[in-house]
């Protein structure tokens, strides 16, 4: 524990250091030069200016709170070294992007994330998108299934199939794909807490169709860390879910090459009220976290960090955003390499997708969040992101309209085809505010790796209630900033206008949950009951057992047509739940 | 808005912060506490993934003047009436309910009907929240005017 908490502490001050090294880009005399005209620009040209006609008095700095100069020039990078900070595109530490020739070569995916209602409508949903020519199938879930419970339980009582597809059981499974060739296409699943679970009935699903477990493609998020970090959707305690994650990381590094088994996801910490310092580091934090977790299970770095993919929040901040990323690609590069010793490119490469943030939009003038969402997108891939979500304008009244959604989707392709933006591979690199953007907020972040580290890692953070807390406060000091006037949000506390709820909102039919109710009882009936408590029993004992590998039992009490709630449950029993510490 | 500033409360108001359902989204609540409490309340919050049972049962034991909740799910229109309709069972219909979410205009007028007032949507100021929690104890709480 020692030995990696000084690996921090002495990575802060290399990257301090770095940051006064002398010129290599630029000539150390033509700094000198550059720094005594800019004193005498400050006092000639500036001041006398800010005399005449005063700046508003409010300060100027990022979401970070990173303070920003009226201009930046040579003097404030001119430690640079070109081939070490930046490298080329698709080499380290990859600032410019993880590929040598970015969207001219694969242009970002466009994954629309969709799923509501009954598993018939979400796969009418995805055989639509599929003859629209998308082979990136994105399903979201209702709450239920995200944490566990079946449609019948009295948890789900009104929000069954509300905020995605209700999955209580492989069944369920079997109808979402119910004609879609599982070796033909990729499936993008956001679950979390049960993520095994819906790993092994997409396996059991394959399995029917006669697709083998190697060809699957796909990624289930199972990022359990931001989970008590900042979206709070859990069903055991961190410990337990983190063996689940150990297990599944040995079984599918085994059987399932191509399923990305976890991304790290900062999306849900920025939306929780996070800054991007905050995203950035506690979502790195995670990932490291999970690279520990891999190693302690016996697996080599490259033989399962080419796997770990991230997901990323785009908001407001324009230049922030950018830096962002270009931060997050070379933390992750040089911490891969020289911390855990990877070989393979593929181990450093920061892959990410990214969605334009939900916080961002308004719940006023909602035609706004149009250009708000375009804006983000257009960070994104000024960023070098690999897919994209753009969220709809309607979306801070309810599930978008259809209308919402192809106008969200029309915005990237927009930026793809008319802007030109990404015909070139990190456009804004060189500028002296992104670069100098970028380093600062990569030594804000080692600084928070440092601070997480001397608390005894994230887990320890976690349960000290320290990020959560991070998070709260930051985003009651950004509500009062908004209260206050200091930070705008046209619309909401200026340009506000009276408005009557003008847009169509997507309703949801509330036969769903009876609907659903009846299938999984008649489920239950009609199921093989022996073979149900047999696999119910070995899955008990395989959780009882750290050893054990539960991934096998639990494909097997999967197949048997155990119900996600009776195999969540085996773990509740076991492992117990989780209280969050105090918050407030 | 003639509401009374807070720091010239009569007494102090007990405040129970719910989210009564499966929604992890607890931004808007967290923000809230802090408010009412920097607004002088005494503020309890629920945790997450209360059932209804459990919050109203809370609000009896912690003898709370109004149980604010906040639902980002959906699943208002079941959970808010139910909450209201268990503290009149078990005999506690004066403690006040108001509401908060992403909640659409026929349902907060429906939500009215059963005494849950508010329903403020994302944007409200925290301001304009705090002044209707204090009108509304005044007012039927402590019946002053």
């Amino acid at each position: 524990m020692r030995r990696v908490e000084s690996y921090w502490r002495l990575k802060l001050r290399e990257i301090r250091r770095l940051r006064t090294d002398s010129p290599v880009v630029f000539n150390a005399r033509a700094i000198q030069k550059i720094r005594r005209s800019l004193s005498s620009w400050n006092r000639r040209t500036l001041r006398p200016w800010l005399q005449k006609s005063p700046e508003s008095p409010r300060s100027y700095e990022t979401s970070s709170s990173i303070p920003l100069k009226r201009f930046y020039t040579p003097v404030d990078v001119a430690y640079l070294d070109y081939e070490r900070d930046l490298g080329y595109p698709g080499a380290f530490p990859f600032t410019n992007g993880i590929y040598p020739n970015m969207y001219r070569g694969k242009l970002w995916t466009m994954r629309m994330f969709s799923g509501f209602g009954m598993p018939e409508d979400t796969n009418r949903r995805l055989k639509y998108l599929l003859e629209q020519g998308e082979t990136g199938l994105s399903i979201a879930f209702d709450m239920p299934t995200l944490y566990g419970y079946d449609c019948d339980h009295t948890k789900a009582h009104g929000e069954v199939g509300k905020c995605g597809v209700n999955v209580s059981s492989l069944k369920d499974m079997e109808i979402i794909f119910d004609g879609i060739p599982l070796d033909r296409v990729s499936t993008s699943m956001t679950i979390n807490a049960p993520a095994a679970v819906l790993t092994c009935m997409y396996a059991a699903v394959g399995e029917k169709q006669n697709v083998p477990k190697r060809k699957l493609r796909g990624t289930v998020q199972t990022d359990i860390l931001k989970e008590y970090i900042a979206q709070k959707e859990w069903a055991y305690p961190p410990e337990a879910h983190l063996r689940i994650i150990r297990d599944m990381m040995v079984y599918c590094t085994r059987y399932m090459p191509n399923w990305n088994y976890i991304s790290i996801s900062g999306y849900h910490i920025r939306e929780a009220g996070a800054n991007a310092v905050q995203e950035l580091a506690f979502t790195l934090a995670d990932g490291f976290a999970y690279v520990d977790l891999g190693i302690e299970a016996g697996l080599k770095i490259d033989e399962f960090a080419p796997r770990l993919s991230f997901f990323f929040n785009c908001t407001m901040d324009f230049f922030e955003e950018i830096a962002k990323f270009r931060a997050a690609r070379r933390i992750w590069a040089r911490v891969m390499k020289e911390k855990y010793r990877a070989k393979d490119p593929r181990s450093l490469w920061l892959r990410f997708h990214t969605q334009t943030s939900g916080a961002s939009l308004t719940w006023q003038q909602p035609m706004n969040n149009i250009i708000r969402t375009t804006i983000g997108a257009l960070a994104a891939v000024l960023g070098g992101t690999q897919s994209l979500h753009t969220n709809s304008y309607d979306e801070a009244w309810a599930l978008p309209t259809e209308q919402a959604v192809m106008v969200a989707l029309r915005t990237q392709q927009i930026i793809a085809e008319e802007t030109g933006a990404a015909d070139i591979t990190d456009p804004l690199a060189g500028s002296y505010l992104i670069e100098w953007l970028t380093d600062e907020m990569e030594e804000r972040v080692y600084r928070y790796f440092d601070q997480i580290e001397s608390l005894g890692g994230v887990l320890e953070a976690i349960r000290a209630g320290y990020l959560q807390r991070e998070i709260v406060e930051n985003a009651y000091r950004d509500q009062l900033k908004l209260e206050n006037g200091e930070h705008v949000m046209v619309g909401v506390n200026k340009h506000a206008i009276h408005e009557e709820p003008p847009i169509d909102t997507l309703k949801v039919n509330p036969a769903v949950q009876d609907k659903q109710i009846e299938r999984l009882e008649r489920l239950r009936r009609e199921r093989d009951h022996p073979k149900v408590k047999t696999a119910l029993s070995a899955l008990k004992t395989a959780f009882k057992d750290s050893r054990a590998n539960c991934m096998y039992p639990m494909l097997k009490a999967v197949k048997a047509y155990c119900t996600l709630g009776e195999i969540v449950d085996v773990g509740r029993e076991v492992f117990g739940e989780w209280r969050e510490p105090s918050l407030l | 808005m003639s509401s009374v500033k807070p720091e010239k409360l009569e007494r102090k108001i007990r405040i129970l912060v719910a989210k009564p359902g499966l929604d992890g989204h607890d931004r808007g609540a967290l923000i809230l506490s802090r408010a009412f409490r920097d607004a002088g309340m005494e503020v309890i919050y629920s945790g997450l993934l209360p059932t209804p049972d459990d919050v109203a049962q809370m609000a009896i034991d912690e003898d709370v003047d109004v149980v604010a909740m906040s639902l980002l799910n959906g699943a208002h229109m079941t959970a808010f009436p139910m909450v209201g309709r268990i503290l009149k069972e078990k005999g506690a219909r004066d403690i006040l309910l108001v509401g908060g979410g992403i909640i659409p205009e026929e349902d907060k007028k429906l939500l009215q009907k059963d005494g849950i007032t508010g329903n403020f949507g994302p944007g409200t100021p925290l301001k304009t929240i705090i002044d209707h929690i204090i009108e509304r104890v005044r007012k039927e709480r402590w019946k002053l005017k």
